[in-house]
């Protein structure tokens, strides 16, 4: 007897063969496309939420009037001004961390190896600070420097982890980042600001410093690249098959861990020339999508999450306390600590190191 | 599925392979006989994994070349080499989460590209890849949740769906039972009789691959030194020239081919005190 007809079938399978196969394999795009769906509704309300709701509270006939133009006194400032811009840095800034996130996770194939935890963010902050300081750079001179800055440290953890693998990628990494926020801190102190905002910005992240041109460039750059995260989700689901499998299955592992890193960079450091390097969004963002979408990655529900992440840690920051407005980046970061924690000591309890 | 009519060649021409360092692979010429099954062995780090990484491009030769069907495999592009010659690497591991159907699906990825995208053909090689290794009640579990041998199993799969006319497989039997292993090396005899796909394999056990082999290959320190039938080939003077160890080749009660049977220190001790006790005192 032949051992290829002895196969076990469930019933049903030996007839329908390819279109049973198609069965299971859109089980989990339904699920995705529900989830995304879901958190599409759920990212739409915070957002509203942010804008509509605080210390100042709009109706939304009012809302609907200030955006066709109409002047209402107080309220056409604070909206225009300064909650909606805010809000839109929030969805932007959140849904490109996220995706930064999500492919370095996936691509390093470890949840530590995020843009914000192994220094890349940290970089952007760094670069975006001393052009500020040191060469009074303004608009898209700063982001100019924070893209600079992330991919120089990506290139120089690159290099000082080659032959130490993933986990050393990572503590190299997380030493960059501790000697990145130094930098930060000693650059802030060497300027004159002395503004206890600038410094929070530039550390953990606020949408404080919205407007418009930010968020018109932030939108503008992420039309460019967050299109380019679709082909990039192909070659990552080759590349968490590991490098000889993938290479085996035709990928060019080369080629495709360059581009998803220049992609990842740059989807980390733009948003950080923006509003800061939100704190652990990037970390957060892609394994909650996959706790999410049933263990599946799924770069768009990261995006999606990431903006989620930002928008409710801005409502918390801003009305959790009455009077004081907190930036972003606390409420993620008092977030994210924990579960890093909770990874740090999982990932070492079952032995596959940091 | 028919028997191909023009089984596809892969030949390695005088090649040296190697990591950092000296290399471990010098000056190796091996054909694959088109549309049989090799199975190359050799002692721990003889080179026999590295021949098969320089054979499917996973490591590029530093002289020499590797011919598909006569043309160089390092000017072919990489996704055309991947629809033509398929590997599974040794011991290889699955994303977390990923389902069963999803991971054999991936064997699909060098059919498409930016233009064609997943079709009724593609649900049909999953379909066909799955049944062939007994895995399609697997198909909507994930690879995590499975025992050693369906995982492996699944594997095979993914590089069925690649549906290429060359197969590598590097020590597919790795952590399987001895019932698993026989069930893995006969599916791929049946591909290989089925569709006249041409194979290669790395395997530990001697007498399996005598037992499964077209086409044997023994290797030492990085250079080919016997090839041919098993019969011809598998003799107690290879045995010893291959691994240093002492064995004793009798026919195999099942098949006739070639079983290797070692000699080993504790079989000598037990003869030697067997005879000290029957000797007359």
């Amino acid at each position: 007897m032949s051992v290829l007809d002895k196969a076990q079938l469930p019933a049903g399978a030996a007839v329908l063969g390819g279109a049973w196969v198609r069965e299971r394999r859109k089980a989990p795009r339904r699920r995705r496309a529900w989830v995304a769906g879901i958190l599409g509704a759920a990212v739409a309300g915070l957002f509203f939420a942010n804008v509509l709701l605080g210390s100042y509270t709009v109706t939304v006939p009012d809302f609907l009037r200030l955006l066709g133009g109409a002047e209402i006194p107080g309220a056409s400032f604070i909206v225009m001004e300064n909650k909606l811009p805010q809000a839109l840095l929030g969805l932007l800034a959140g849904a490109s961390f996220g995706v930064a996130g999500a492919i370095f996770q996936a691509m390093l194939r470890n949840p530590l190896a995020s843009p914000d935890i192994i220094g890349i963010s940290y970089g952007a902050s760094a670069a975006a600070v001393a052009a500020i300081v040191v060469f009074g750079a303004r608009g898209a001179g700063v982001s100019l420097a924070a893209m600079g800055g992330a991919l120089v440290v990506a290139v120089l953890i690159t290099w000082l982890a080659r032959g130490r693998g993933g986990t050393g990628l990572i503590l190299v990494g997380i030493g960059a980042a501790a000697f990145l926020q130094a930098a930060v801190t000693f650059l802030l102190s060497r300027a004159d600001t002395g503004n206890a905002r600038d410094v929070m910005v530039w550390l953990s992240g606020s949408l404080a410093p919205a407007n418009w041109q930010r968020v018109a460039f932030l939108a503008a750059a992420l039309l460019v690249l967050l299109p380019l995260a679709g082909p990039g989700a192909r070659q990552l689901r080759g590349l968490a098959l590991g490098a000889d499998t993938a290479a085996g299955l035709g990928f060019n592992v080369p080629r495709a861990r360059l581009l998803l890193t220049l992609l990842g960079v740059l989807l980390a450091a733009l948003p950080t020339a923006a509003a800061g390097p939100i704190a652990f969004v990037a970390f957060l963002s892609g394994p909650i999508a996959r706790r999410l979408n049933n263990g599946a990655p799924s770069l768009a529900v990261a995006a999606l999450v990431g903006a989620g992440i930002v928008l409710a840690g801005n409502l918390a920051a801003v009305n959790a306390i009455p009077r004081v407005s907190l930036p972003v980046g606390v409420v993620t970061g008092a977030l994210g600590a924990p579960f890093l924690l909770w990874l740090l000591i999982s990932s070492n309890r079952s032995n596959q190191g940091g | 599925m028919a028997l191909n009519s023009h089984p596809t060649r892969l030949s390695a021409r005088n090649i040296t392979l190697g990591y950092a360092g000296a290399p471990i692979v010098q000056g190796l010429s091996l054909e694959l006989p088109a549309g049989k099954v090799s199975y190359i062995v050799g002692a721990n780090a003889c080179g026999k994994s590295t021949l098969l990484r320089g054979l499917a491009r996973l490591l590029s030769a530093r002289s020499g070349a590797v011919l598909l069907n006569g043309a160089d495999i390092h000017r072919m592009p990489t996704r055309a080499l991947a629809r033509e010659l398929g590997i599974l690497p040794q011991a290889p591991t699955a994303p977390e989460g990923i389902t069963v159907s999803e991971l054999v699906g991936r064997g699909r990825s060098p059919h498409q590209g930016w233009f064609r995208q997943w079709t009724g053909a593609d649900d049909d090689a999953v379909a066909a890849a799955l049944s062939v290794t007994g895995t399609l009640g697997l198909a909507g579990r994930t690879v995590d949740e499975l025992s050693g041998g369906q995982r492996q199993r699944v594997w095979i799969a993914m590089a069925l769906a690649q549906e290429t006319e060359v197969l590598l497989l590097d020590e597919p039997t790795t952590y399987l039972d001895l019932a698993h292993q026989v069930e893995v090396l006969d599916v791929v005899s049946e591909l290989n009789a089925r569709r006249g796909t041409t194979v290669a394999i790395v395997l530990h056990d001697l007498n399996l691959a005598a037992r499964y082999a077209d086409h044997l290959v023994a290797m030492k320190a990085g250079r080919v030194v016997a090839e041919g039938k098993p019969e011809a080939v598998l003799t107690a003077a290879l045995v010893r020239e291959v691994f240093g160890l002492e064995s004793v080749v009798v026919p195999d009660p099942v098949t006739g081919t070639p079983l290797v049977v070692p000699l080993g220190r504790r079989a000598a001790l037990l003869g030697a005190g067997a005879s000290l006790a029957g000797a007359p005192a």
